[in-house]
Formats: C-alpha cells, sequence, structure tokens
C-alpha cells in the first residue's frame, strides 16, 4: 500500500486476474436469476478486482485512473434503481411493480424479467462504486502522498 | 459417515480460528486468522444450501473486510498494532457460557433443519415456489424473491449501502482540504 508493488510476478498475475474476476463479476451478475448470485456479489467482486488493481498498480497507472473515475459514478446505482421504479409509476403501475414496465413487445412476465435485472445492475453498480469510495477514503493519505511527490 | 465427519471438522475449524482470533497478540496475524475464520464460515454457509450468502461472505468477509483492516493497520504505529489482552473479567467467564446454555436449550425449539412442515416453510414459500416462474420468468427464487416480491427491501438496503459510503467518505476525507 505504501508504494507501487514493484515484483513482476505479482503485476503479470494481476494483469491475468483481474480481467478473469471482472468477467465472472459481469457472469454472476446475469447469471443471478438463474443460479445463485445477483446484483449484490456482483458489485462486490467487482470492487475487489478495482482494488487489486489500485494496490497493485497504484492510482497514477491508466488502470488506476480508471478506478479512481469510478468514483464519479456516486449514487449512479441507486439512479438506475429507483428510475426503474419510476418507470414503472409512469406505466401506470405501482412503484416497483415491474409489470407495468413499458418495453413495447413483452407481455408481463418478461417485463418483470426485464425489471429484475435492471434493478440488479443498479445494485452492482452502486455496491462496486461504495466499496471502492470506502477503500480509497480509507487510503487517502497514501494517495495524496503518492500525488504530491 | 464422511460427510458427518467432514462437517465436524469445517464446523472445529470455524470455531478455533474464531477462537485464535481473539488469542493471537499481534493485530496483523488475528486479521488474517479472521479471514480464514469468514472462508470457513463460507463454506457452512455453501453445506447449509445458501449459495448466496457463501458467496457473499467469501467476498466480503475473507477477501474485502482483510483488505479494509489492513489498509487501516498499515496508518498504524506498531506499538499500536501489538495488543495487551487483561484477563477477562469473572462475569465474562461465567456468563458467557451459561449464555451460550440457555441459547442451546432455546434453540431446541426450533423447528428441525429442512423439515417440510416447519412453518416458514408452509406460510409463505410455496406460493413463491408455485408462482415464481410464471411470474417472473426467473428459475431462481431468491432472485425473484428479493428483486420482485420484495423489491422495496432491496431498493431500502441500497439506500443503506449508499448512506454508508457517503458517510464513510464525508467522515476520512476531511484531511484532504
Amino acid at each position: 500500500m505504501k508504494r507501487i508493488h514493484d515484483s513482476l510476478i505479482v503485476q503479470t498475475m494481476s494483469r491475468l486476474l483481474i480481467p478473469l474476476a471482472q468477467l465472472f463479476a459481469l457472469y454472476v451478475l446475469f447469471f443471478g436469476q438463474y443460479g445463485p448470485g445477483g446484483g449484490f456479489v456482483a458489485g462486490v467482486i467487482w470492487t475487489t478486482s478495482m482494488i487489486l488493481t489500485f494496490l497493485v498498480f497504484g492510482l497514477k497507472s491508466p488502470q488506476g485512473r480508471l478506478v479512481e473515475k469510478v468514483l464519479h459514478g456516486d449514487g449512479v446505482g441507486l439512479i438506475i434503481f429507483v428510475g426503474v421504479g419510476g418507470l414503472c409509476l409512469i406505466g401506470g403501475g405501482e412503484f416497483l411493480n415491474y409489470a407495468n414496465l413499458e418495453i413495447p413487445g413483452l407481455d408481463a412476465p418478461a417485463r418483470r424479467y426485464m425489471g429484475i435485472l435492471l434493478g440488479q445492475i443498479g445494485v452492482a453498480v452502486d455496491v462496486a462504486v461504495t466499496g471502492i469510495s470506502i477503500v480509497l477514503s480509507l487510503a487517502y493519505h497514501d494517495i495524496e502522498q503518492e500525488y504530491h511527490v | 459417515m464422511t460427510y458427518a465427519v467432514n462437517i465436524a471438522l469445517l464446523l472445529l475449524l470455524v470455531l478455533t480460528a474464531a477462537s485464535a482470533t481473539f488469542l493471537v497478540k499481534e493485530l496483523m496475524s488475528s486479521v488474517f486468522i479472521l479471514g480464514s475464520y469468514s472462508f470457513f464460515l463460507a463454506l457452512v454457509w455453501a453445506w447449509l444450501g445458501a449459495v448466496d450468502v457463501a458467496f457473499v461472505e467469501a467476498v466480503i468477509g475473507a477477501g474485502l473486510a482483510t483488505v479494509l483492516f489492513l489498509i487501516t493497520l498499515f496508518d498504524t504505529a506498531p506499538k499500536d498494532s501489538r495488543l495487551r489482552r487483561p484477563p477477562p473479567p469473572l462475569a465474562g467467564v461465567l456468563g458467557l457460557p451459561l449464555l451460550g446454555i440457555l441459547l442451546l436449550f432455546a434453540a431446541n425449539d426450533l423447528s428441525p433443519f429442512g423439515d417440510p412442515a416447519s412453518p416458514p416453510n408452509i406460510h409463505i414459500s410455496p406460493m413463491y415456489l408455485q408462482n415464481s416462474y410464471a411470474d417472473t420468468l426467473t428459475p431462481n427464487v431468491v432472485t425473484s424473491v428479493l428483486m420482485d416480491y420484495r423489491g422495496f427491501d432491496t431498493l431500502i438496503e441500497t439506500v443503506v449501502i449508499f448512506t454508508a459510503g457517503i458517510a464513510c467518505a464525508l467522515l476520512l476525507r476531511e484531511a484532504r482540504s
């Protein structure tokens, strides 16, 4: 944490494992309706991959800058989730009653399916951004030093 | 036979890790033992059939929490991360086993694990199980209950997570200005 990891083995393995973890997070997110998993777990797995990124490569590297950019997305996940609920209101039903999601060409069960999927994406984004936000807040002194040196 | 032995071994590992977390003198070792404890607990959840919970326990307990503790420990002086543990008070030594016995006694009244006739299994679960796929095209009933039938719960949970993130940022990032 105090400085960027300079071991070649760690860096190479991280380059290999971080995309795998992110792919697995997406799999868990979209497979959540067929097996164990879902938005929460997907968001947390994505968070761990981003933490590994900034622990190994530091925040100055291109990958690290991407992690820092993620912080600007605080609240986006919540907006997605609440927005899906609000769209149900516009469609003429109750809040979060996905059957009223106005998607043309779909019947009620398929609309509920889409609603669950969109809500899970919202939860995943919210959890991922919150997790990386907490970790970056904790490690903030180090980040500041890294920028000022 | 093997199955029972495995489970007993697993529970023993969980108990060992839990007690070692409290007995170790160095905070750094304590953090790593806590991580392994979470991992063993995740295996126990998987054995109980709660694969979703096992997932979350493995990722958060063994992964994220360990990283959070480590980052915090890196910012503390060595003298703060070594612990002098005072001997536990007598009330705790006598009271906690008593409380444990009381809880085990109370656990006798719970319905047996996996009993199809237990109240939670006959009250509302059959409705979910029968209607989930027709209502939402979602084979995983847990997901449809979480996101659709009980959507409000999940929404408020998400709000709680968001609030926690905001609070951490407000408290910890003050040093920047």
